[in-house]
């Protein structure tokens, strides 16, 4: 999966989650401070990517921004394809 | 599918209601902070009174509802995960209260599951006992288990208690499925009154009772896949689809997780009924409380298909589904 396929993706969930324009999902965006989400939301983000593609995710400050979990994401499934 | 009917409903709340502008004068929090969190307003207290007098209440409105005489009850048991001691069970002193003479009476103890675990049991016990009588009560005094100065569990919890009365005698209700599941793995996700071995003897230190410990983020990925996957495996049991089901009686831990199961099974949130901002969670005590308004309210009706669903410590999950 490239960086850009898993881009999509997870702009695909954030936008339905949190229900905020697509435009304001950028790599740069604060998931907590510019998309308003709560913990429970970042939970219900990495719940769905989980399932989507079947990973393990946790929660943990480290991940901020939309980069954050694109590299993130990207880290875990290269991980599993070793 | 196993001939069962909730023949009463009744519940049993303390008095005192904590607000969350009342807790956000204890510690660090705000009400906005914790309703859009958790969809709790407020909470009941129990000031002196324990797990068994909030679960004798309640026994005794059941009783008085039901006409039914105290010595015609075969068994009774008590969900809780907050029980008045060790040993006697809760359920025995409750029997004792009322005069329940020829009642079995034990605890069960599965946390925010324990009153589908204890609907389980129960229906085991009515297999080919036509006629026998039970009494069912989730009860909590959780409030003696939470440490109240901290944030993250303090907010969440409440006490209270409610009950059904069931009988294998009726041609119309049944529990159509029975689905448990126990994740010992997980089970230091969420934990309370833990105790210390001794390690020294004789000892030098009193004993101390752990409060509220709790990965929020494993309880809602565990809560927000496993009941999803009881729901489904116990339908499939029942022979009824998920569109079918009238009510979804889901433990009230947190609106959200409610809501984000509701998502998952795309089914519309008006099935999913919620009382959490009055009560927080109230553990084994929250799905009767949420089943006896329901019922009281008339937006339970006879023949309807409910789902209840139960989820927490252990960690354990059930769902059973029932002709009500």
């Amino acid at each position: 999966m490239t960086e850009q396929e898993i881009l999509q993706k997870v702009q695909d969930i954030v936008v339905d989650e949190l229900d905020v324009e697509a435009s304001d999902v950028t790599l740069t965006a604060d998931i907590k401070d510019d998309l308003d989400a709560d913990s429970l939301d970042v939970f219900e983000i990495m719940n769905e990517l989980e399932d989507e593609l079947d990973l393990k995710l946790e929660a943990s400050e480290d991940v901020r921004t939309i980069q954050d979990v694109v590299n993130y994401v990207k880290k875990e499934l290269d991980a599993q394809a070793k | 599918m196993e001939k069962l009917k909730i023949v009463e409903t009744a519940s049993y709340i303390p008095p005192k209601t904590v607000t969350n502008d009342d807790l956000s004068q204890l510690m660090e929090t705000s009400d906005e902070w914790i309703t859009a969190r958790t969809g709790i307003k407020e909470r009941h207290i129990s000031l002196g009174e324990n797990t068994s007098d909030l679960c004798t209440k309640v026994a005794s409105q059941l009783l008085q509802q039901s006409s039914w005489p105290v010595e015609t009850l075969d068994l009774i048991i008590v969900a809780t995960m907050s029980p008045d001691s060790f040993t006697p069970a809760t359920a025995a002193i409750v029997q004792g209260n009322i005069g329940a003479v020829n009642a079995v009476s034990f605890d069960v103890s599965a946390a925010c599951s324990g009153f589908v675990y204890g609907l389980d049991v129960v229906s085991k016990f009515m297999t080919g006992r036509q006629g026998m009588r039970a009494m069912l009560i989730g009860g909590e005094v959780l409030s003696k288990v939470v440490d109240w100065t901290e944030r993250g569990t303090a907010v969440l919890f409440g006490d209270g208690a409610a009950g059904v009365l069931l009988e294998n005698n009726s041609a119309d209700s049944y529990l159509l499925a029975s689905v448990l599941k126990t994740y010992g793995d997980q089970h230091e996700k969420l934990t309370a009154g833990q105790t210390q071995p001794l390690t020294e003897f004789p000892p030098q230190t009193s004993t101390v009772i752990h409060p509220f410990t709790m990965n929020g983020q494993a309880v809602y990925k565990f809560a927000t896949h496993a009941v999803p996957e009881t729901i489904i495996a116990a339908c499939q049991q029942a022979g009824v689809t998920v569109d079918q089901i009238d009510h979804f009686v889901l433990h009230q831990a947190n609106a959200r997780i409610v809501k984000a199961i509701a998502k998952r099974m795309k089914q519309p949130l008006e099935k999913f009924p919620l009382n959490i901002a009055k009560y927080g969670n109230t553990s084994g005590a929250s799905e009767p409380i949420l089943l006896d308004e329901l019922v009281k309210n008339g937006q339970i009706k006879r023949g309807q298909l409910l789902v209840l669903s139960g989820f927490g410590g252990g960690l354990t999950v059930g769902t059973q589904i029932i002709k009500y």
